[in-house]
């Protein structure tokens, strides 16, 4: 059972970012229930890398590159921006951005849930493997590339190229869509998806309404070459 | 990698704090290049008679003095010119009303290691080889003053690491432009280039970029034709910042890998490579912030 909060703060104003990830990096595991904050981001890359804890972390500021890459487990909490590849293959857990993302956010994530409550830019959830991504703002182009499983849900618009060579992840867009990609296209709401995006949203804690989303999925006819196609080189 | 940033001024109190304000963007971004490191600034517009001609050479203890009591006596009095100049370690400002044609072969006579990196009547370019954070001391970016300017942190990784290699680029006058990315085709860029008489100082692909888009500008093309050009003549990864007198102006390929964040308020309009060297700037956390779509120009006005 979970007992006394253990409530740690790291400053980056003083320590170095490797200092502050070999110290997320221990054992957590004892039963109780930490509470980490990060000091001082200020732009820094690649804090809070391979985290495998039980733990909640408030990043205090804007993060760079990389922020809550590989997370297992932890509930990650950045209080500002965040420059590419926010929380890149996440395992599990959580990574919640305050501000905008820059490009390839959650790219290749396996599990786990992030939000960007701002704008992401371009390629975000590119190659997504089983991540749910809950974006308050827009996406840039390219977005849901190469997306093999796990739901995307856009409150906002998505620029050209949505789902480009999508494989059986979902996206679903509130706002204006400036283009699909290859082999992307438009399908009706279930109610199965209408319950996804409703939950997707709670657990991201937006208010939108689930009725206005649009479900972008695979039309499959990449899954197989076909000769019979002109082809033009 | 390499760093840019950008800034550009809308208010005149603003104008005053020029350098104050981009020395934390410029050197936040020396992380991405530690190579080179370099800035154009753009004085207060207006047509002024006389031309701006920036001078580098590599020796800090190099005689000013007496090269340019020479160019005076060649120069002086003629075509009405007034020859002024103010000197930093190894940077110089010449100011004249000559033609930069006759300018710039008298010093390739008087010595050829002092090298004409500007020429303008609004524009000052400060670039060197070496720790960007020193650069930006040495050259005290920070008293600048002026309505815009744009500068580059480099990390080579195709030609040498030299002064003339550095960011920004110039051609023509008043024109700059610094890269992040590599070109595949600089050399294609650069035969087509010099069968219209267009000289190369270096053997870098930004150059080519930079030679080719004033080029355009000089056949008569607008910034929106000249660009457009570009987009199907330039192949390979850039995000470009380019500044003239009155303007500054951004654009990144039809994949738009290499970063780009702009910020802008009523009051100014701040680019660079990385959200984090704009995180100081008065009233950021208020601006519309957004990163540059492919192939799109967005282009500011002082």
């Amino acid at each position: 059972m979970a007992s006394v909060n253990q409530t740690v703060q790291l400053d980056l104003a003083n320590q170095s970012v490797r200092e502050v990830n070999q110290f997320l990096h221990q054992d957590f595991d004892d039963g109780n229930a930490h509470y980490i904050e990060i000091l001082h981001p200020d732009g820094n890359h690649s804090i809070g890398v391979g985290l495998d804890a039980d733990a909640d972390i408030d990043i205090r500021g804007h993060a760079g590159y990389y922020v809550a890459g590989m997370n297992r487990q932890a509930r990650v909490t950045i209080h500002g921006n965040v420059g590419w590849s926010v929380a890149e293959n996440i395992m599990s857990g959580s990574v919640r951005v305050k501000g905008n993302a820059s490009q390839c956010a959650a790219a290749s994530g396996h599990g786990g849930l992030v939000v960007i409550e701002g704008d992401a830019s371009s390629r975000c959830g590119i190659s997504m493997k089983g991540v749910d991504i809950v974006v308050g703002g827009s996406v840039g182009h390219l977005s849901g590339f190469m997306a093999q499983a796990g739901r995307m849900v856009i409150c906002g618009d998505a620029d050209a190229g949505l789902g480009d060579s999508i494989y059986e992840a979902v996206i679903y867009v509130a706002g204006k869509i400036h283009g699909l990609g290859a082999d992307a296209r438009k399908e009706p709401m279930s109610a199965e998806d209408v319950a996804a995006v409703t939950e997707l949203l709670e657990q991201a804690q937006l208010q939108h309404d689930p009725q206005k989303f649009k479900r972008i999925a695979s039309a499959r006819t990449l899954y197989h070459w076909n000769a019979d196609v002109e082809q033009e080189y | 990698m390499c760093g840019i940033v950008g800034l550009l001024l809308k208010t005149e109190p603003l104008r005053e704090r020029l350098g104050e304000l981009m020395v934390p963007m410029f050197t936040c971004m020396a992380a991405r290049g530690s190579d080179s490191g370099g800035c154009a600034f753009f004085g207060e517009s207006g047509d002024s008679p006389w031309r701006r001609f920036n001078l580098y050479v590599s020796d800090r203890q190099y005689p000013w003095q007496t090269l340019l009591d020479d160019f005076k006596t060649e120069f002086d009095g003629k075509n009405g010119s007034d020859v002024r100049f103010q000197t930093l370690e190894n940077h110089a400002v010449l100011t004249a009303a000559n033609d930069p044609v006759v300018v710039r072969e008298w010093f390739e006579q008087r010595d050829p290691k002092v090298h004409l990196m500007s020429v303008g009547r609004n524009m000052d370019v400060y670039k060197d080889v070496g720790d960007p954070v020193e650069i930006c001391k040495r050259f005290r970016f920070a008293e600048a003053t002026g309505s815009h300017c744009v500068g580059h942190t480099r990390m080579a990784t195709e030609s040498a690491v030299t002064p003339v290699h550095s960011h920004p680029y110039t051609a023509g006058e008043d024109f700059c432009l610094v890269h992040n990315g590599s070109l595949s085709n600089p050399y294609m860029l650069r035969r087509r280039l010099e069968r219209e008489g267009i000289r190369f100082e270096t053997d870098n692909d930004t150059e080519a970029a930079c030679r080719f888009i004033e080029w355009r500008l000089r056949e008569g093309d607008n910034l929106q034709a000249a660009l457009t050009t570009a987009f199907t003549q330039l192949d390979g990864f850039y995000t470009l910042l380019m500044a003239t007198s009155n303007r500054i102006c951004l654009v990144r390929d039809a994949f738009a890998c290499k970063p780009a964040v702009v910020a802008e308020t009523d009051e100014y309009v701040a680019i660079s490579s990385e959200f984090r060297s704009l995180a100081h700037l008065p009233g950021v956390a208020q601006a519309e912030i957004f990163e540059p779509k492919p192939e799109e120009i967005y282009s500011w006005r002082v």
